[in-house]
């Protein structure tokens, strides 16, 4: 029996010029073919089992509701406090939307897929993010009207709706990054929040301040530093995100 | 097709792969064979780019990791144990989606021709959430195959079957190998290995520590090899 284990040959690696010949043209998706893929099948996906979106919106109307229940306040006071209350509500709503959105990835092992695929990692980044985005902006829109009713606030002011897509942007860059880092570990439910309220504080503070200037009609020069802190926040988180998500998903 | 020089990898300080040496011939149909923790999972994920070597060179496809991986990847096919589908999803729209990433041209006609291919052209329509575990990993390879790779991973295929779908599967792989691709399966059954390769390798405490082919065995058998392997 000794004499067929084979010792394992060590030669050196050589070009493998014949592999290369053999496989010259390959097709490959472009980068925004791979983005709408990604963006097709999450919304695909979506509309056929409403996980997602069900507990976002259901999440976020239960807070506006608890809120208006334990803050009884004054017409003014209310306004005081809308900004306040509408982003702690898309805050954590968007943990649980980020949270799902990554979770039907790892389950069934589709994120090992999605890697395997021949193209830019950053594409299915944006792929997500863009999913991801379009889930929280449609929870929002249906949120508003609600609050609107319940508050006796109007909240179409189309500065107020620039601040809610800018601050959705900036929450939905870092969080689809931070969530396909945590849901390779155990603990993916808790550690999202630990790890997205701390890096999100500035776009939170931004995205209040900017709301409640508009809420209270003040004047643009009071509003402009949150919301220029916004754009900033957002183009240079998003960058960064490009930069190192592959990174973070590969082992 | 495959070749792979001193491989090591590291996860912190535990050291997984100690040097791995392989190749694979254009054609070949490898079972690399070993204990759980041996590092078959690891090394294969290092094959399929989805984890990155600590030392060594791996060399897939002409193609070097993991500075080329994107090429690698374009022509290789994954096959593990979970079946990378998603469940509300159809088998077609599956298909479709993973077709889209891969850029395949005349997609609608190859998806009918993968399907065709592993026996779901009825249910091609059905989520594969109410498929069984065998149907999901035919159309799991019908996934892998989908882009016409060259060689093909296979990771415990056959983890979770029952008798039918593994001999389903038998045929399917069959069928993958006989159109000449490079596969490299990793599995217990060393019955089924021994049916389905050409060469077997035993990787044991982080090193490949011996081979033998098909050829070889013909007047032994497998399992006398690999106990005898794992001994030495």
């Amino acid at each position: 029996m000794t004499d067929k284990l084979t010792p394992v040959a060590e030669e050196p690696i050589q070009a493998d010029a014949r592999s290369r010949e053999l496989m010259a043209s390959r097709p490959s998706s472009s980068f925004f073919k791979a983005v709408s893929a990604v963006v097709w099948k999450d919304v695909q996906a979506e509309v056929r089992s409403r996980e997602l979106f069900s507990a976002m919106l259901v999440f976020s109307l239960l807070m506006i509701l608890i809120f208006n229940f334990a803050l009884e306040l004054d017409v003014k006071t209310r306004q005081s406090v809308t900004a306040g209350v509408l982003w702690a509500t898309f805050a954590f709503a968007g943990t649980l939307g980020l949270n799902r959105s990554m979770s039907i990835e790892k389950d069934r092992g589709c994120m090992d897929g999605l890697l395997l695929a021949p193209v830019d990692r950053s594409a299915i980044y944006f792929g997500k993010v863009i999913s991801n985005l379009a889930f929280m902006l449609i929870v929002e829109l249906i949120v508003l009207p609600v609050y609107s009713v319940l508050y006796n606030i109007n909240l179409f002011i189309p500065g107020l709706l620039l601040v809610i897509l800018l601050g959705s942007i900036g929450y939905v860059a870092v969080g689809t990054l931070l969530a396909a880092m945590s849901v390779q570990t155990r603990t993916r439910d808790i550690l999202l929040p630990i790890l997205l309220f701390p890096i999100i504080i500035p776009v939170l503070l931004a995205a209040v301040k900017a709301s409640s200037g508009f809420l209270n009609g003040a004047d643009m020069t009071e509003i402009l530093p949150p919301l220029n802190l916004l754009i900033f926040y957002d183009i240079v988180f998003t960058a960064v995100a490009f930069m190192v998500f592959d990174s973070v998903v590969e082992e | 097709m495959i070749t792979v020089k001193k491989l090591v990898k590291r996860f912190g300080l535990k050291t997984v792969l100690r040097g791995v040496n392989f190749s694979v011939q254009p054609g070949e149909f490898v079972a690399l064979l070993g204990p759980n923790g041996a590092g078959k999972t690891t090394f294969l994920r290092i094959l399929a780019s989805l984890s990155r070597p600590t030392l060594g060179e791996v060399n897939v496809a002409g193609y070097l990791l993991p500075k080329e991986a994107a090429a690698v990847r374009a022509r290789l096919g994954v096959v593990s144990h979970l079946p990378l589908l998603y469940g509300d999803l159809s088998a077609e729209e599956n298909l479709r989606f993973y077709g889209r990433m891969y850029g395949i041209p005349n997609l609608e006609s190859r998806i009918t021709e993968v399907l065709e291919m592993v026996g779901l052209e009825h249910r091609r329509r059905d989520l594969t959430r109410t498929f069984s575990r065998g149907m999901q990993q035919r159309l799991a390879i019908g996934r892998a195959v989908l882009h016409d790779p060259d060689v093909m991973l296979f990771d415990e295929p056959y983890t979770g079957l029952d008798q039918d779908a593994s001999t389903m599967l038998d045929d399917v792989l069959k069928t993958v190998a006989a159109r000449g691709r490079t596969v490299v399966m990793t599995s217990h059954d060393l019955a089924r290995a021994e049916d389905l390769a050409t060469r077997f390798d035993i990787l044991s405490r982080g090193v490949i520590s011996a081979s033998t082919t098909s050829r070889q065995l013909e007047n032994s058998n497998l399992l006398a090899f690999y106990k005898q392997a794992l001994a030495g």
